[in-house]
């Protein structure tokens, strides 16, 4: 087997045994990813040589020693570029690490490559770059999904074991349902935000792209932890040991079934199928399957653009050409710096964005839009807690569609919006939830992934995993890529 | 059905962001479109419910005041991707005439 194809968990007993070194592994994944990156494009850069300095002095006996894990361009490695994929920070090198590559660092993980996504994470396809757009390794005519698609299509081309994304209202669920790859979202104040680039503070939350589950909980286990740089990171948490706890007994389990996401506008009738599938497989597991009411669902999205918006015109006004960043060639006054240089340094998605949030904020409209928003929120979040009452875990379609083409729904912001219309819930309501691949649907010949959305409890994320173990543990979705 | 008051220029201007003619044009439309979606909330009875800012209550939260000079950058580190700085300081354009 090619190295690159290798699971984190496959890799790490062949550098143990030294049937393979960190740096054959590093130059495995740069000859893949000089073969098809070409078409793909998921990677913005990356720097073999710094990389390969560390995997000579990897501790192999640590849990992820000499691994190489990819990056998305949204979180700050020491010494190397930090862009968001957005041309207001061509240039800009990190200072620092982002607490969750310094964790991913003590556990002998090596920080590797800059990956693409939509700018400052606001999107659903990648098409929302600021340098390009990267293709669905399934089909090069397609959107590998977002805002993380860099990361998914890296990991689902095989030229990366697993990557780090991070998911505001989905941009790692969907992408990683698009691509066919594990995906998790953990619990909000599971991991560190320090060192993440915001766009939403309060739902922002960092987490894996991966093969296999197993390397899931793997790669969770290091990221995972209190930090006292984050005032809204657990700082009493406990990290279970999430590898060991894959086997748990699913026999007797209560899954929730949401008819509104059963019944969602748009649901393709080939996912609707292999979300049943997966359900049947659970009931012959012993697992009983419960339909459940998730009732504001349909308000998720209207309250994630309000909410969210807000927080990232606040969030973003730090890029105003003073202190990193692009600054305008053309500006006499100050305040002509800031408009300038900001106008010169945003793509359009960002502008909507900024524009939206300030608007909802502004005075005469904080009631009738923010404040209202975040009371429908708490209506959500109540919508999870009476569930998770009644039942262990939800589940249902990570997205209602497989990857769209292309140019599809670029000129349609609220079409582009409604492709997360199953996991923005998730993020509102703060809880975890991961994409497992469950399926595909044959399109023009193509096999485009089906995503299973497993939703649970908040900080048990153990439960999560055990249940997609059984379901999916083997790295099926490579065989299926058009390589 | 876009918001009669809601102005491109207004806001952009309050947002520090100079638009072209042709994006205010488009973002007009575009963002009439999405206003006209959030509209949905309205229907939504939020009398008597609080709201929430954050998923959990877990902000807010304050470590030992002590300094930790040897976790901040160094000035060469902070000044090191501004557009232009002397040694020790950010330089914009001039504020007072």
């Amino acid at each position: 087997m090619h190295p690159a194809d290798l699971t984190l968990v496959q890799a790490r007993e062949q550098l143990r045994a030294k049937e393979l070194s960190p740096s054959e592994l590093l130059d495995a994944l740069v000859e893949r990813i000089e073969e098809r990156d070409p078409q793909v494009r998921a990677y913005l850069s990356y720097d073999l040589e710094q990389a390969r300095s560390e995997a000579e002095k990897a501790d192999l006996s640590l849990p992820l020693g000499g691994l190489p894990i990819g990056i998305k361009d949204v979180l700050n490695v020491q010494g190397h570029p930090c862009h968001c994929a957005s041309k207001i920070l061509k240039g800009y090198i990190a200072p620092y690490d982002a607490t969750a590559i310094r964790k991913l660092r003590e556990a002998g993980g090596i920080p590797f490559g800059r990956l693409n996504m939509d700018e400052f994470a606001m999107g659903s396809s990648t098409e929302n770059s600021g340098f390009h757009p990267t293709a669905n390794p399934h089909d090069l005519e397609r959107v590998p999904g977002g805002s993380s698609g860099g990361s998914a299509a890296a990991v689902a081309g095989g030229m990366a074991l697993a990557t780090l994304g991070s998911d505001t209202g989905g941009s790692i669920r969907q992408p990683a349902s698009f691509c066919g790859v594990v995906g998790m979202k953990p619990t909000y104040g599971r991991v560190s935000r320090y060192g993440l680039v915001a766009y939403a503070s309060s739902l922002d939350q960092i987490g894996p792209f991966t093969k296999t589950v197993s390397d899931t909980a793997l790669l969770l286990e290091a990221l995972c932890g209190p930090d006292p740089k984050d005032s809204t990171c657990f700082q009493d948490q406990k990290v279970p040991a999430f590898s060991q706890q894959l086997d748990a007994e699913l026999s007797g389990l209560k899954i929730g079934v949401p008819k509104e996401y059963m019944e969602i506008d748009g649901l393709a009738p080939a996912v609707k199928e292999s979300i049943q599938q997966a359900l049947t497989t659970y009931e012959s597991l012993g697992c009983e399957i419960i339909e459940i009411s998730l009732p504001h669902t349909e308000y998720a999205v209207a309250t994630y653009y309000i909410a969210a918006n807000a927080e990232a015109s606040s969030n973003l006004a730090r890029f105003d050409g003073v202190r990193y960043g692009h600054r305008s060639a053309h500006a006499d006054s100050l305040l002509e710096q800031y408009q300038l240089s900001r106008e010169e340094g945003f793509g359009d998605e960002v502008k909507r964005r900024i524009i939206l949030g300030t608007y909802v904020l502004s005075s005469g409209y904080y009631d009738a839009y923010y404040n209202r928003a975040q009371k429908v929120r708490t209506l959500i979040r109540q919508d999870f807690e009476k569930a998770f009452e009644q039942v262990d875990l939800i589940a249902g379609p990570t997205s209602p569609c497989t990857a769209f083409k292309m140019g599809d729904r670029l000129d349609d912001p609220v079409q582009m919006y409604l492709a997360d219309v199953l996991t923005i819930p998730v993020n509102l309501a703060g809880t975890c939830a991961l994409s497992v691949p469950c399926g595909v649907e044959e399109v023009d010949g193509k096999s485009l992934p089906i995503g299973l959305q497993l939703i649970g409890k908040p900080l048990e994320e153990a439960a999560l995993l055990a249940a997609s173990a059984v379901f999916h543990d083997q790295p099926q979705s490579q065989k299926e890529a058009t390589f | 059905m876009p918001d009669e008051t809601f102005d491109v220029p207004k806001i952009a201007s309050l947002a520090r962001l100079e638009l072209t003619e042709a994006e205010i044009l488009k973002f007009e439309r575009q963002l009439g479109d999405i206003l006209a979606y959030i509209e949905k909330l309205k229907e939504v009875d939020v009398e008597s419910i609080e709201p929430s800012a954050h998923a959990f209550e877990i902000f807010d939260i304050a470590r030992p005041d002590l300094a930790r000079p040897e976790e901040g950058l160094s000035p060469e580190q902070a000044l090191a991707n501004a557009p232009a700085a002397t040694q020790s300081e950010f330089l914009v354009p001039k504020v007072l005439d």
